[in-house]
């Protein structure tokens, strides 16, 4: 099923993540920010083109993104 | 196929949070094994992982194949009794630099030249990190360590060079940097009959990188993407120029049969008799 | 070149070779060494028949590593080294024993330390095979005097390895490697041999260090569903890292009583002479052949001297030692070194009886004349 950029959910497990700032820094949509500790918030998950490699790159498995399911 | 093995499957996710320090590349390494070996749908328990000792070595910790974590260096000469034991299996050896290349350096060029049909994963960061950033034998020279203040006095291997004039199989460097490319690479080795070495080069913010890579653990990461160059465009470049880059990319992919081919080609009980590929 | 039959004249390192085939071991990693390289070679030979394969490693840290990796994936598995081949091999050798690996480690003893008298006899390894790997741990160690035992003790040495699953170190020395007497291997059928235990629970339910009653796991094997995570850091049944002090006490607590709680069952002495003597001679392996003869030369001087053999040196048989001790006026040890074996006797001697050294340190088998010297020294 071919997903259009807004069927997507970003989850970031705060727990886990040590806030390297990878997947802030090289996105190349910007749709992370980081808040004052250094932890990835999703502020522009409209232009998320669910490449996935905020998730690969995440050295800590601490970054998911999912298709949404609107079925 | 009855079940889809995603990367969980192989990745021991009860175990988080991972030992590493943040900014260290590991993680993403293991992600790429496990995606590789989802990709592959390999049965994890027809993979084991052979793990040696350091920060990369406790990679089989947060493993759900089969593992294998033992002293420091020897990864490869477990791996290869691994090997013979059951040739059915995927063997796959986690090492840093000074496991590999230091300590376990004899094994490594033997495991080479004999072809042992076993997957190296090299994650190098240029430095023992778990001991407190002493040079290794792949710090570049005159870099800063805990051991060579002044600058290390010693140049690095080139550990793809090295596997490729020992004999390797397949022989291919990445960066933690690039994902895509490093699980491409850990799939085409894993799938290859023979030696196959993946060299990741790797960050190591608490140690190596804060003395000699300015900036944040972003800005090492980022070093890693600005200082490697493909095959194609570093042979392009003069040689003040190659000077400041590392090639990245596939540099061997060759056919030598592997040990067991060859050994198995020789007819039991007869010693006059040539046999195997290895003869021609 | 087969498997011999009949009677043969047979060097004790081929002896040695066909006991661990008829054990069934089908893997040998090892690494040339005099005087233990028959081994490699009869291996390198035979085994291809038997679906087995022989690999010359690199060097002996390689050598034992592929043993014990071979053992992990279901294969039994050996090495033979010398000496210095023996030392470089101790940090794998606690690997093995961490990870309860079964294999067989074959030490034909040479002079050390170093070179030493290279490939000449001696028997002064009974502390490395005891503590050459670092921490607090057990190992089983037998002795063999003759090309027949070379034989039936490598088979037993893979017995009692898959038991208890620990790597037992057969403990030649140069003069029964390299020494010819007639043997007769018997059909391998008619051997008992021991396979480990393999586990019955199924792979959901299977934890890779849960202990039996004898202390001991069974064992799956790389390959099997039953997942394995062998591990040289300390860990708790599951095989992954446990730093817990309660962890790493119960595992080494473990790792002792497996094999020290079935010493009886281990311990195998032979008792030669009369039953009541004025002297006891202890010793073990080539020296203990030389012990025999001087039986028979003391008592034409009128001492009446008998011999304890010890077959297995570890765990050290203390309790028979102890009887040895208590039932005699003196004791004169026999070994091919400066008193590694008296050091043991002595520790265990609650009755104080006189404990003597008679130590051949010539690089030449021990002479009759070291020990019957010993002996005058005692009834003196």
């Amino acid at each position: 099923m071919n997903k259009t950029k807004n069927e997507v959910r970003i989850i970031i497990d705060e727990a886990i993540c040590k806030r390297c700032g990878f997947c802030i820094e090289f996105c190349n949509a910007r749709v992370f920010e980081a808040d004052k500790d250094g932890l990835p918030l999703v502020k522009n998950l409209d232009d998320c083109t669910n490449c996935r490699l905020c998730e690969l790159r995440c050295p800590d498995f601490a970054v998911q993104v999912e298709a949404v399911d609107n079925e | 196929m009855a079940v889809n093995l995603g990367y969980r499957e192989y990745f021991k996710s009860d175990a988080m949070p991972l030992m590493w320090c943040s900014g260290c590349g590991n993680g993403i390494i293991l992600r790429a094994i496990t995606e590789s070996l989802s990709d592959l749908q390999l049965p994890p328990h027809q993979v084991v992982v052979s793990t040696g000792i350091g920060c990369w070595g406790k990679a089989d910790d947060y493993m759900k194949t089969h593992a294998f974590h033992g002293s420091h260096g020897r990864a490869l000469a477990f791996g290869t009794g691994i090997k013979l034991g059951n040739p059915d299996l995927h063997v796959i050896a986690l090492m840093g630099d000074g496991d590999a290349l230091a300590i376990g350096g004899n094994h490594f060029i033997h495991a080479a030249r004999r072809n042992m049909d076993v997957t190296a994963i090299i994650s190098n960061n240029f430095n023992y990190g778990m001991t407190g950033g002493q040079y290794s034998p792949t710090t570049p020279l005159s870099s800063k360590t805990t051991t060579s203040p002044m600058g290390v006095a010693e140049p690095g291997f080139d550990v793809c060079a090295l596997s490729e004039i020992c004999g390797a199989n397949y022989v291919a460097r990445t960066t933690a940097y690039h994902v895509t490319q490093m699980k491409k690479f850990i799939t085409a080795a894993l799938q290859k009959k023979g030696f196959s070495v993946v060299e990741v080069i790797n960050t190591c913010p608490t140690h190596f990188g804060k003395r000699n890579i300015p900036g944040d653990t972003a800005s090492m990461m980022k070093h890693l993407k600005d200082t490697t160059v493909s095959k194609t465009r570093y042979d392009k470049l003069n040689d003040e120029e190659k000077h400041n880059y590392m090639v990245t990319g596939e540099l061997v992919n060759r056919q030598r049969p592997d040990f067991l081919n060859v050994y198995k080609g020789y007819k039991p009980g007869d010693p006059e008799a040539a046999g195997g590929e290895g003869q021609k | 070149m087969s498997r011999p039959e009949g009677i043969q004249l047979m060097e004790g390192n081929h002896a040695c070779a066909w006991g661990a085939i008829d054990a069934g071991a089908r893997i040998f990693a090892g690494y040339p060494i005099t005087p233990s390289s028959e081994i490699a070679e009869v291996c390198a030979r035979e085994l291809p028949a038997y679906g087995g394969i022989y690999i010359q490693m690199e060097d002996e840290i390689g050598s034992i590593a592929a043993v014990i990796g071979a053992s992990l994936s279901g294969k039994k598995s050996f090495t033979a080294t010398s000496g210095p081949g023996f030392s470089l091999m101790q940090e794998n050798l606690g690997v093995g024993i961490y990870q309860e690996v079964p294999c067989v480690i074959v030490n034909i003893q040479r002079v050390g330390p170093a070179t030493g008298l290279a490939t000449k006899p001696a028997q002064a390894d009974i502390m490395q095979a005891r503590w050459g790997t670092h921490g607090d741990h057990s190992i089983i160690a037998l002795a063999p005097a003759t090309v027949e035992e070379m034989y039936y003790l490598t088979i037993r040495a893979f017995n009692l390895s898959e038991r208890f699953r620990i790597p037992v170190i057969l403990l030649g020395d140069q003069v029964i490697g390299q020494l010819y007497e007639n043997i007769k291997l018997p059909d391998p059928e008619s051997l008992e041999i021991v396979e480990r235990k393999k586990p019955v629970v199924t792979p959901e339910e299977f934890y890779p260090y849960q202990p039996d009653e004898n202390g001991v796991p069974p064992m799956a094997a790389y390959g099997d569903r039953h997942i394995v995570h062998a591990s040289s850091t300390c860990h708790d049944l599951t095989g992954f890292s446990n730093f817990k002090a309660q962890t790493n006490r119960a595992l080494l607590t473990r790792l002792k009583d497996k094999i020290y709680n079935y010493t009886d069952e281990i311990t195998d002495v032979e008792h030669f002479g009369p039953d009541d003597a004025e002297v006891t001679l202890i010793s073990f392996g080539a020296s203990s052949r030389v012990c025999k003869y001087v039986v028979g030369e003391a008592e034409k001087e009128g001492i009446r001297v008998n011999l304890l053999r010890l077959i297995s040196i570890w765990p050290f048989p203390d309790q028979v030692v102890q009887e040895a001790l208590g039932k005699t006026g003196a004791v004169v040890v026999a070994e091919m070194n400066q008193g590694q074996l008296t050091g043991e006797v002595n520790r265990v001697n609650v009755t104080n009886t006189p404990v003597h050294l008679a130590s051949g340190i010539d690089g030449e088998l021990i002479s009759p004349d070291i020990i019957m010297t010993g002996i005058r020294e005692a009834v003196k």
